[in-house]
């Protein structure tokens, strides 16, 4: 078998990753396993991601072009071409300013677009606040979806008392 | 100086064999990715920032009740062969290891906890448990993750959580693994069908394989793959639910095999115990193939031994090539190190009468 990787050497190393319900085999020759090692997971994965985004499967350099070519990060710099290239971004300020084309990517690999997790205990009280409502609402739709309406409506006359409470906060400020 | 020698001997927490499952359950494992505010990711960092980062994250570990005593250690004061001996022991990954510019990273004296600094995000923190562990993984992770964060002040998105170089690890930055020894599934060819059901729960699983179609010492990882979306709980209680069946469908395995006795296996196991008494030349791939084999025979009752669970796991890091250079105290060619190999194992394996 050849190597996956430079299409020459003849592959001594077998790699199986199962990633989106998809089976992956992945052969490398000795030289190319040495160089990248083994964690093949992002690389590949968000490689076939960008390339699908596009619906053409293009190389990831070209896959964005049309739609993301003007786009790039006024704060560090990064290009989405840098970013197809690499799959790293640049700064935290990426994530705004490639938000047109990161989110439907994010949507597709995370099947989400919401996070429901920690938060960090510094945040202010008003973005806490937002943060909680945005939980509630964000579990209101999966209870709708999944037509589970007694939850639903639990959920509703909570996110009622919470929006309330949270505007005579504000009025006593 | 760090004294890696006398670390060679002490067993690192993923080893012990002591949590639950853990004639299954090698060992679990949680990090967390994190990124400072006011920072770039990594690729873009100038070296000045680098060294500010390094030293912002080395004061705030020092605070922290769980790696107060820790190990700090600057990728600049560390060897090629102290960087792949880490390595080995899971403290650091593929890619901090060569990374050419400065990095760092923190150790606890057990071995339990680390903290990557300039991985691919600014922090990396690692916690790890030999068995079946996740929540108590969790807790701890947890409780570090508070603490650091008192005096650190991380890039956070209301809505996509922490922010990540990589955005497939935004939202939680949460990857579980377990590390799965499951030579029974794959004796009995049951394995595929694990592995492609796990695939259904969006569960990633990773085999490294060697020659063949089995997997390398038949050790398997696997993790979950959607960082963002749930709650941190979440996400480790359904690696944990998915891992317990595929325990009780390992144990099943080996039961049967143990009461059926089939000649097959037990002529693998067997020829494996004999290889490895006289081997003179022991590559690390064959060596962990025909480890996996003895540790299912021991553990069947097939094979008598008072080897434990934890000399066989520590033998498995033991073989590795960083391990037998540090334990030799030099360096040591590939042809030598096969020798040494060959050399360690037969030791260790001379109270099994064939």
């Amino acid at each position: 078998m050849i190597c996956t990787l430079c299409g020459q050497q003849e592959a001594s190393i077998h790699l199986t990753e199962i990633l989106n319900d998809q089976m992956m085999e992945v052969h490398l020759c000795e030289a190319c396993a040495q160089e990248k090692g083994t964690d093949f997971k992002t690389h590949f994965h968000l490689g076939e991601l960008l390339g699908g985004l596009t619906g053409a499967g293009a190389a990831p350099a070209t896959a964005g072009a049309a739609s993301a070519e003007s786009a790039a990060c006024e704060s560090c710099g990064l290009s989405f071409e840098e970013f197809a290239k690499t799959g790293r971004l640049g700064c935290p300020a990426c994530y705004k300013a490639l938000s047109r084309v990161l989110l439907p990517l994010i949507k597709r690999v995370q099947r989400s677009s919401h996070h429901a997790g920690k938060k960090p205990a510094h945040l202010a009280v008003s973005e806490k606040a937002a943060y909680d409502l945005r939980l509630l609402q964000e579990r209101l739709r999966k209870s709708v979806e999944m037509e589970a309406f007694e939850d639903a409506a639990k959920l509703r006359d909570e996110i009622k008392k919470f929006e309330s409470k949270s505007a005579k906060k504000g009025k006593k400020k | 100086m760090t004294d890696f020698k006398s670390w060679v001997h002490r067993p690192a927490e993923w080893i012990k064999a002591e949590g639950p499952s853990s004639d299954v359950v090698v060992s679990s494992r949680l990090r967390l990715a994190r990124n400072l505010e006011g920072f770039r990711f990594n690729q873009k960092l100038k070296a000045s920032d680098r060294r500010e980062i390094i030293g912002l994250i080395e004061t705030a570990v020092k605070k922290t009740q769980l790696l107060k005593k820790s190990s700090f250690l600057r990728s600049s004061e560390l060897s090629e062969l102290e960087r792949e001996f880490l390595l080995e022991r899971h403290m650091i990954s593929r890619e901090h290891a060569e990374e050419k510019n400065e990095n760092a990273v923190a150790i606890s004296s057990a071995e339990d906890v680390s903290v990557m600094i300039l991985e691919e995000d600014h922090l990396r923190l690692q916690v790890f448990q030999s068995g079946l562990k996740l929540t108590e993984a969790w807790q701890k992770i947890n409780a570090l993750d508070d603490e650091l964060e008192k005096n650190l002040t991380y890039a956070f998105s209301l809505s996509l959580g922490y922010l990540t170089a990589c955005p497939t690890n935004v939202g939680t930055g949460l990857r579980a693994s377990c590390m799965v020894h499951l030579p029974g599934l794959v004796l009995t060819k049951q394995v595929h069908k694990v592995l492609q059901a796990l695939a259904k729960l969006n569960l990633a699983a990773r085999g490294l394989y060697g020659e063949g179609t089995q997997a390398a010492g038949n050790l398997f990882q696997f993790s979950n793959q959607m960082t963002l979306g749930q709650r941190e709980e979440e996400i480790i209680d359904n690696l944990e639910r998915v891992i317990r069946q595929v325990v009780e469908h390992e144990k099943e395995a080996r039961r049967l095999f143990a009461q059926k006795r089939q000649t097959k296996v037990e002529d693998q196991i067997w020829r494996a115990v004999g290889t490895l008494k006289s081997a003179r030349v022991m590559a690390s791939g064959e060596a962990t193939q025909l480890l996996s084999l003895v540790e299912l025979g021991v553990g069947t009752g097939l094979v008598k031994s008072s080897l434990t669970l934890e000399d066989l796991h520590g033998l498995f890091l033991m073989i590795q090539p960083a391990h037998l250079q540090m334990a030799s105290g030099a360096g040591l060619s590939p042809q030598e190190r096969d020798e040494a190999r060959a050399n360690l194992i037969r030791d260790k394996l001379s109270g099994i009468q064939l």
